[in-house]
């Protein structure tokens, strides 16, 4: 039992201050959103859009890209001859609605509203929910469940993950929903008292990511359900997906860090 | 052994190499499986058997990687069956079960004889027409449907688990016949997180590719790139360069560490001893984030690609990874060594979910659920490629076969991991870190190895005559050790299943790909 106690004591206190302080420092290399300078980009150039593997990057009038399908790889910044494409450190990615992920490098992000009304008045300060994994690599599983270790300690906002859907308000979806889990998936939904709400993470719960058309998977959860919050990343980072949650339930103002 | 032995008739070739796939001796199907088996007595190890297109759409050409761990070989010969069956193998040599039902599945080529022929991913064949497991009306068997292995008595009840499962983790089903609270049987059905990545592959590599290795499993991102990348460097012919080689070593060994402390706190969770859940649940993220200040992503996105690494570091850098990695040590150790010392958790670690070593011998298990049953197999001693040819890991085993073998394991490869990583950083060679990459070799086949953190990957390229990837096959450790995890449950009480589960810790898409 001493040693417990003396390893208690070693071992400190280590959850993060965040949302009341600054968050975590992120790596040097850390790819948040990405930005195109379309000042740079050559007349009739398109390397960035053909290298893209999720097709992701639109030319058609000013460059756009797509969010809810980049990989956040680096191969459209290796394609690039002039240098134009970089990714900024922000991590701030989450959007309400999915056509707010596909954005003009000098546009704004819609970063998430809070939920309204009577959502907002439920959920606000106790949201349960039940994550479905569902045809992805478990990466964002993984990053999901960062969250619940002591230096993010996700419960401090009233945010948990439960064992049941019958418990929860709502589904936290990851991955490309293969058909061989279409029907547990709308089984798992239905099984959400109303009302409810569905959160879509990572590339390929929002778009099918990687596997987008493949013959296998329905290219992510935006066409079965009605998503309420997109948070994209391939995986998103930790800090990603927390920002994401606290927008939907009001617990960081818009346009905060 | 292998000279006179099952091999002898196979072609000889070494990790991450190619071959022509002309001089791959072709044998009649029953001399092959008949090889096979001999090799297994022999010693050897089944890598790889699979399937593959043949130019006769009635054919398909069967192939089979063996693994000779004491000579650091591999041995490679093929078959072409006709017609819609075969002898089933699998009476005589149990390892290759899981295969033979992934060949009827993806082929519809019916092994004979198979004590266990159910589907594996639950999708239609490969090649139109030919089906084992139609459902009535000729469509695709549906998922999660089979006839599931039962226990019949009056006493005797079933329990059935997902696919949704009540944590944060894969989808999976799992079909218990309990005798109260003692499991009899444990049957696993997966397939949920089938998304077709080996079709996907054929005719690459395309655009897409690498970032499907990356997402095989994105727990092994690293590994599974690593073996990935070892097939095309085998077909161009291609030289990393040594410090591409030494930052390869030190982010599969971090991938090793992040999972390795990782579960250590997570077995302590399932046993409800919450300090060292609690603080091994932060050092994962310590490890996880050196991987992060090497390429920017927690997994190691972008960091192995082709010819060499994505990202180099600076000598500021390496300093702060050798602080980090300094204090993250102390911290597991002080975290992990409480497990130890501690009555309550070896109590439940000790003698729960034994796998006896003849078993893991016999299914063929890989990795450190192996080594834990006290057989010394590990792709960086036995096939070392890159940087572990010349620094060498000690190959970690420990004889218990059960949760307590499994997570000790764990520690001595954390321990050993750490202080590999600690020399490669202080001794990184110079140069640069990335090779040109020539056009792969048309009508070659070459097969990588890599160990990741949960055992031997297995990555084998079929090109055709333009050089593209004609057949690409992906061997999860976890295919093998599956059934591992359903023998160790034999006998044991059902509450404990989180606890072995863990203790494997087994990938569901490395599995279902």
């Amino acid at each position: 039992m001493i040693e417990v106690i003396r390893a208690r004591l070693r071992q400190g206190y280590r959850t993060m201050a965040y949302p009341d302080a600054a968050p975590p420092p992120l790596p040097e290399r850390f790819r948040g959103r990405p930005r195109i300078d379309a000042s740079k980009c050559p007349d009739g150039c398109a390397r960035c859009a053909e290298a893209c593997p999720t097709g992701a990057i639109d030319l058609r009038d000013g460059p756009r890209i797509d969010l809810g399908r980049c990989l956040f790889c680096t191969d459209c910044a290796k394609a690039c001859p002039e240098g134009a494409l970089h990714y900024s450190p922000d991590h701030r990615l989450s959007v309400r609605r999915r056509e707010d992920l596909v954005v003009a490098s000098d546009e704004e992000l819609a970063l998430a509203s809070a939920l309204e009304g009577r959502l907002r008045k439920l959920f606000g300060r106790s949201l349960k929910l039940r994550q479905v994994s569902a045809g992805g690599c478990n990466a964002c599983e993984l990053d999901v469940n960062v969250l619940n270790t002591v230096g993010w300690d996700l419960s401090r906002f009233g945010i948990q993950l439960v064992a049941s859907p019958r418990h929860a308000d709502g589904l936290l979806i990851t991955g490309a929903i293969p058909r061989n889990m279409t029907l547990a998936l709308r089984k798992t939904w239905e099984a959400v008292p109303e009302p409810k709400i569905a959160i879509a993470v990572g590339a390929c719960a929002i778009s099918g990511g990687p596997y987008i058309d493949h013959p296998e998977v329905e290219n992510g959860a935006t066409g079965s359900l009605p998503i309420d919050l997109y948070i994209p990343g391939c995986p998103p980072h930790p800090l990603t997906i927390l920002d994401g949650l606290l927008r939907l339930v009001g617990r960081l103002e818009e346009g905060a860090r | 052994m292998s000279a006179g032995g099952g091999a002898g008739r196979f072609a000889a070739l070494g990790n991450g190499r190619a071959l022509a796939r002309a001089d791959v001796p072709q044998l009649s199907l029953p001399d092959l499986l008949g090889a096979v088996a001999q090799a297994v007595d022999d010693g050897l190890r089944v890598a790889a058997l699979f399937g593959a297109a043949d130019p006769d759409p009635e054919a398909v050409a069967i192939h089979a990687v063996l693994a000779d761990d004491s000579r650091a070989r591999l041995h490679l010969a093929r078959a072409r069956v006709q017609g819609g069956e075969f002898e089933s193998l699998t009476p005589r040599c149990p390892q290759v079960h899981l295969f033979e039902r992934e060949i009827a599945e993806q082929f519809g080529l019916r092994p004979v004889g198979h004590p266990w022929l159910k589907p594996v991913r639950y999708h239609r064949s490969y090649r139109a027409g030919h089906e084992v497991f139609a459902g009535p009306g000729g469509e695709g068997p549906a998922i999660g449907v089979t006839d599931f292995y039962r226990v019949e008595g009056e006493e005797v009840h079933e329990v059935a688990v997902g696919p949704v499962h009540a944590g944060v983790i894969e989808p999976g089903h799992f079909r218990f016949q309990c005798h109260g609270e003692n499991v009899f049987h444990l049957e696993i059905s997966l397939g949920y997180q089938h998304r077709g990545v080996e079709q996907a592959l054929r005719g690459g590599p395309g655009k897409r590719a690498v970032h499907h290795a990356e997402t095989l499993a994105g727990d092994t991102t690293v590994g599974h790139t690593t073996a990935y990348c070892q097939v095309l460097e085998g077909l161009a012919r291609c030289q990393k360069t040594p410090r591409a080689q030494a930052l390869r070593g030190i982010a599969l060994e971090l991938e090793r560490l992040a999972n390795h402390v990782g579960d250590l706190g997570a077995l302590a969770n399932d046993v409800a001893f919450l300090p060292t859940a609690a603080y091994c649940g932060r050092l994962r993220g310590d490890f996880l984030n050196m991987t992060a200040a090497l390429c920017g992503s927690r997994f190691g996105r972008g960091m192995i690609r082709p010819g060499g690494v994505g990202f180099d570091v600076e000598s500021a850098q390496v300093r702060e990874l050798l602080m980090r990695l300094d204090a993250a040590e102390q911290d597991t150790a002080n975290a992990v060594e409480l497990l130890w010392n501690t009555a309550s958790v070896m109590a439940r670690f000790e003698d729960t979910g034994r796998v006896p070593r003849d078993v893991a011998e016999a299914l063929g298990l890989v990795g450190l659920s192996a080594r834990a049953c006290g057989i010394a197999r590990d792709v960086r001693h036995d096939h070392p490629s890159g940087i572990f040819r010349f620094a060498h890991i000690p190959v970690s085993t420990w004889g218990s076969g059960d949760v307590f073998g499994r997570a000790y394991v764990r520690w001595l490869e954390v321990q050993r991991s750490i202080d590999f990583v600690r020399e490669q950083l202080r001794s990184l060679p110079p140069g640069d870190v990335q090779s040109p990459l020539a056009a792969l070799a048309p009508g070659c086949v070459a097969v990588a190895l890599a160990e990741g953190w949960r055992g031997e990957l297995c990555h084998v390229a079929l090109t055709d005559a333009s050089g593209r990837f004609e057949r690409y096959k992906v061997v999860d450790p976890s295919f093998h050790n599956w059934t591992g995890l359903a023998y160790a449950l034999r006998g044991q009480q059902i509450s404990d299943f989180p606890l072995c589960n863990k203790s494997f810790n087994l990938s569901y898409c490395g599995h279902d790909l």
